[in-house]
């Protein structure tokens, strides 16, 4: 194996784990917002690890240009669609619940 | 390796689904799906790894620009369909 093999591959574990942790942290969290920093933060680092650590396999072809194209694109539209369902969502009239209480004030 | 990557991602996949079914807002369901989308764009990325063809980044880079269209069309969709006093639709 060589080095570059490894490095993909570490940045591809670092990325599946990032990934299983944005899928728990999806379920897991109480209320849309927090929800929507678990998967929205976590899901563009996520791609980033993941399609770099691909890049060993296809070595310094066309296919490392198109993989950085992928991520170029990815890191443009993720952060944007996130900021954009959260505007739409609050401006709709889902709030975030008070400290003290439960469950969202939104209707369940 | 990009084996257990591909089952990491199905993993992944599989918990946004849940989330999808379950969201009690239209808007985790929207989360949900757009999440979705993105793991579909990394495991075709993976998928023409293991294939060793470049070819299948094409079809990922097209499903990367569908998915952020679609998920914003759906968005507008739902802000403008519904009255601002409830919480969407899947509610």
């Amino acid at each position: 194996m060589s080095v570059a093999s490894i490095v993909g591959g570490a940045l591809l574990g670092a990325g599946c784990l990032l990934l299983v942790v944005g899928g728990i942290g999806i379920n897991r969290f109480p209320h849309f917002y927090s929800r929507l920093h678990a998967a929205g933060v976590v899901d563009t680092l996520a791609a980033g690890l993941m399609l770099a650590g691909l890049v060993p396999v296809f070595g310094l072809t066309l296919g490392s240009v198109k993989l950085a194209m992928i991520f170029l694109f990815l890191l443009f539209t993720s952060p944007t669609a996130c900021h954009a369902l959260a505007r739409a969502a609050y401006t709709s009239g889902l709030r975030e619940p008070r400290p003290g209480e439960e469950t969202p004030s939104s209707p369940s | 390796m990009l084996l257990a990557a591909g089952v990491a991602i199905l993993v992944a996949m599989g918990l946004a689904l849940l989330r999808a079914l379950l969201g009690p807002t239209v808007w985790d369901r929207i989360l949900a799906v757009n999440s979705f989308g993105t793991k579909t764009v990394l495991l075709m990325a993976l998928l023409g790894a293991l294939a060793g063809r470049a070819d299948y980044l094409d079809v990922a880079l097209l499903y990367a620009l569908v998915n952020f269209v679609g998920t914003v069309a759906l968005m507008r969709y739902v802000e403008t369909a519904r009255p601002a006093d409830e919480g969407g639709p899947g509610a």
